[in-house]
């Protein structure tokens, strides 16, 4: 915890290492660790996994949080989860990762800076149209004009405001328990902060799942809308 | 008061006044979201899922309101633009 300071209120400010112009932030060094770990693990236990029905405690991991978030997408979009996988998976174990080593000394979330939050919340911004335009092709864009041309600017605004939404939710709720934790450690030094230590595995874990639902909602949004009314006005 | 004591006076203010009214609509607004979210699982045992996820989604965006006024408050105490601003002042002049 002593690496951010109370009166930083982001990991970006926090300067790791230094060699010329080039400054490694807090926030560059935690994500770097981050997909370091996640592809490791991948690489490691993909490699060695099989089908057969005695699998290792690693692959039995794999297949949970997979099969979960697979079952997740699925609930949502009601078809073939595979089509999303790669993007919401990617989202939810960055963040659900991040939020969890929390509890590591010394570790500031890169979640907790406004640069990584909007960066994610900018994927899912670009991911809408992309999805939407390789199903519906123009039929994407007839959505923005509905119910008649005048409602254009206001489906813009949306997109735009619900990207800012998702950046501030992330970004306010891990740098708020972060600053919680700080001025509690301050306050009540030994029994306290653990508890909310715990609390805040929990807030993180949820602030992921928000953040990879929501983005599926959206896509699912952009996907489906138009399939439905096609189904309804054929005759 | 020079104006230094009047940002500082001002910023800590409203990060308490901020923070406690942004608190009382989303408080209000998320009470009502889970007293309906847990009489509609009592009455459908079965959709309970679906209540739960639908819950969830909800509940982020109410409280994401909160977050909004968390941060204002923040940034008023942490990071004040003002504050530095009139700081640079005060040194040079």
């Amino acid at each position: 915890m002593e690496i951010l300071r109370l009166n930083q209120i982001s990991p970006d400010q926090v300067i790791l290492f230094q060699w010329g112009f080039v400054h490694v932030s807090a926030t560059l060094a935690y994500t770097w660790l981050i997909m370091g770990i996640l592809l490791a693990f991948a690489l490691l236990v993909g490699r060695r996994s099989t089908p057969d029905v005695k699998i290792t405690r690693w692959q039995n991991l794999l297949e949970v949080v997979v099969g979960g978030i697979r079952e997740q997408i699925h609930e949502i979009s009601q078809e073939d989860p595979d089509h999303y996988m790669a993007f919401i998976g990617t989202l939810f174990l960055f963040i659900g990762l991040s939020n969890l080593l929390l509890i590591v000394p010394g570790y500031v979330a890169p979640t907790a800076s406004l640069t990584t939050t909007a960066a994610l919340a900018v994927t899912v911004f670009l991911a809408v149209p992309i999805y939407g335009i390789s199903r519906n092709r123009m039929g994407y864009f007839r959505e923005y004009f509905q119910p008649t041309f005048i409602f254009f600017p206001f489906h813009v605004m949306g997109e735009l405001t619900r990207t800012l939404a998702l950046a501030i939710r992330l970004f306010g709720n891990i740098m708020s328990h972060d600053k919680v934790i700080a001025i509690l450690l301050a306050v009540t030094p030994l029994f306290f902060p653990v508890v909310m230590h715990a609390l805040g595995l929990l807030i993180g874990m949820v602030q992921a799942y928000i953040f990879s639902i929501l983005a599926m909602v959206y896509i699912a949004s952009a996907t489906q809308a138009h399939e439905e009314k096609q189904h309804t006005g054929k005759p | 008061m020079d104006s230094l004591t009047v940002v500082a006076f001002a910023s800590i203010i409203t990060a308490g006044v901020t923070m406690a009214l942004g608190a009382i609509g989303p408080a209000l607004g998320e009470g009502m979201a889970a007293k309906h979210a847990v009489s509609a699982i009592a009455q459908q045992p079965d959709e309970k899922n679906t209540i739960t996820r639908t819950l969830f989604v909800s509940l982020a965006m109410i409280e994401s309101i909160a977050i909004y006024c968390f941060v204002i408050s923040m940034i008023l105490i942490f990071a004040n633009p003002f504050w530095d601003h009139f700081a640079v002042l005060a040194k040079g002049g």
